[in-house]
């Protein structure tokens, strides 16, 4: 089991770049990188919590950025109205996506397949209708957030270096979350559904509850990426809810490998360097980066980890 | 007469006008093991549906050592000891041999919202798994993926899926189906073996091993029972030897 492979040595070598990108920083005077791979390590976390109901949960959300905008609009409204204690504001943040996954879950989960993503993409247009009618808190222009969120003195969000670091250990949490869990009788439960949902129900799992809980967890992690994410823009918009997003994140995840651990970092990595690298390049960069997905998708079967896999054997 | 394991009271389920279960009423006896049989569209699989609970009759009842489970979800029948093989093999393809009948024992030790522990390193899940696969005879095969595993392995794996649950009464649909002569040889004699351990209702078209087996037989057409009784009984009933077996040969060359 503890051989070398290709894909291990590429997530090593990622894992330390990413560590130490700040030193790379300051010594390069290079403060635009690290700004970058502040929102790439965000967005990864994202894309983690997606995979933990697409990729070992088998569900197929496509409504996932709703939960960047509810964490991003709690610590935007309570700063608002003058609660900018991150120790309250974060807690809230998750409590509001774990309950809005529980409502959102409870009802989706009645429907499968197309109509699965159909609802749970509906339910996250919803968050974004609404978000974009909340007059007192910027409407469809969004909320400006004059102060990151305090945690008196503990760590200082305001620090690029220290904020960044904040949000890679969060990462590095729900990754290690996520594999405890992948490993877990929940887990196995949870690929057991993802498999094959009529032996499971015929050896006594109930599956809803399974595939419940787990949307609420996904949806929490996800829940702390916004309200990373609203920190790291000072600034929160019904945009982040928008349908399209949650396409940007399913790419991640998909691109990367569903299901694998690593997979949906590499995949946020590799999809918002390409971004920005192509956009300096040419103003129709998507034209660039369809494509590329799509071989990517076509000839890459389980995504970059899967590549990577394959290389190893052949 | 004690209460019966299983009591089927005059189920009926009906696919528009079709009565695919007419009125069915049959006793298994606890350490029985009772076949069904029946020519194809007779309504053994709709009958074994309606036990597990993938399916609601329409009227009457099925009770479980005395409990109604009529109308009970097949995760809870589960619990009390019913399982059940598929007809079509239906296992999780991507897990291994042992992570499958791992997780069927996983579901009747205690609650599975555990979120941290690791899962595989369950001494008590993993033994249990092994004397499963092992009392299949595929003890060496547990670390295999299912989906590498040959038709006849498979066969075996839903057998001890079903057996990691420690059922009290076995609902085994077709266990014979697509297996090669000394395939099936091994397949009865397991279910001989098992027998003396668990209660088994056995759905099965290979008339050789369901008369070497029963101790009583059912016979189901077109949804409704039309002889019960043990193999020599059935063996010389008229009414089944028409509507049925018809040509007696297939009864006969076993004798």
């Amino acid at each position: 089991m503890k051989t070398f492979t290709v894909s291990k040595a590429v997530t090593a070598l990622m894992l330390a770049g990413l560590v130490l990108l700040p030193l790379y920083s300051q010594a390069s005077g290079n403060i635009f990188i690290l700004t970058l791979f502040t929102r790439i390590v965000i967005l990864a976390l994202a894309a983690a919590s997606l995979n933990l109901i697409m990729g070992f949960g088998g569900m197929m959300s496509f409504g996932h950025a709703a939960y960047l905008g509810i964490g991003g609009y709690a610590v935007g409204m309570l700063a608002q109205e003058g609660v900018g204690s991150g120790f309250i504001q974060f807690p809230v943040a998750l409590a509001a996506s774990a309950t809005y996954a529980l409502v959102i879950g409870a009802l989706s989960l009645r429907t499968r397949g197309v109509y699965f993503i159909m609802i749970t993409l509906a339910f996250a247009q919803m968050a974004y209708y609404v978000a974009s009618g909340l007059a007192r808190y910027g409407g469809d222009d969004g909320l400006t957030i004059y102060k990151r969120s305090d945690f008196s003195g503990l760590i200082n969000l305001s620090n690029r270096t220290q904020f960044y670091y904040l949000c890679l250990a969060c990462l590095f949490g729900v990754v290690f979350l996520i594999w405890r869990i992948a490993n877990s009788r929940f887990g196995l439960v949870l690929q057991g559904l993802r498999s094959n949902e009529q032996r499971m129900q015929a050896i006594g799992f109930p599956s809803k509850r399974y595939q419940l809980v787990c949307f609420v967890i996904s949806g929490t992690m996800c829940g702390l990426a916004g309200a990373l994410l609203a920190n790291n823009t000072d600034f929160v918009s019904p945009a982040v809810m928008y349908w399209t997003r949650s396409g940007d994140l399913m790419v991640m995840v998909i691109l990367g490998g569903m299901g694998t651990l690593f997979g949906p970092v590499i995949g946020a990595v590799v999809y918002l360097l390409l971004e920005e690298f192509l956009s300096q390049l040419t103003e129709y960069w998507a034209l660039i980066m369809g494509p590329l997905l799509l071989l990517v998708v076509l000839f890459g079967r389980g995504g970059i980890m899967g590549l990577l896999g394959r290389l190893n054997r052949g | 007469m004690a209460e019966p394991l299983l009591r089927v009271d005059k189920l009926v389920r009906r696919f528009g006008g079709i009565i695919a279960t007419d009125n069915v009423s049959l006793d298994v006896a606890a350490g029985e093991l009772h076949a069904i049989i029946g020519p194809n569209g007779a309504g053994k699989t709709t009958l074994i549906s309606q036990l597990t609970g993938h399916l609601e009759p329409h009227s009457g009842s099925v009770s479980l050592a005395g409990r109604d489970i009529t109308y009970l979800p097949a995760y809870r029948r589960c619990a009390l000891g019913l399982a059940r093989s598929f007809q079509i093999t239906s296992l999780l393809l991507d897990f291994t041999a042992a992570d499958n009948v791992a997780l069927a024992a996983q579901a009747h030790a205690g609650t599975s919202f555990r979120f941290f522990a690791d899962a595989r390193k369950e001494k008590g899940l993993r033994d249990a798994a092994h004397a499963a696969l092992d009392r299949v005879g595929l003890a060496h095969r547990a670390d295999v993926l299912v989906s590498r595993l040959s038709h006849g392995e498979r066969r075996q794996i839903e057998l001890a899926v079903a057996l990691a649950s420690k059922p009290k009464l076995l609902l085994l649909d077709e266990p014979m189906a697509g297996l090669g002569v000394t395939e099936s040889q091994r397949m009865v004699q397991l279910l001989q073996e098992l027998r003396k351990e668990v209660s088994i209702v056995l759905v099965e078209h290979d008339m050789p091993a369901v008369f070497a087996l029963a101790d009583r037989i059912s016979v189901l057409v077109y949804g409704r029972v039309i002889a019960s009784g043990d193999p020599a009984a059935i063996r010389a009933n008229e009414d089944v030897k028409r509507a049925y077996l018809g040509e007696a040969h297939v009864v006969t060359h076993h004798v």
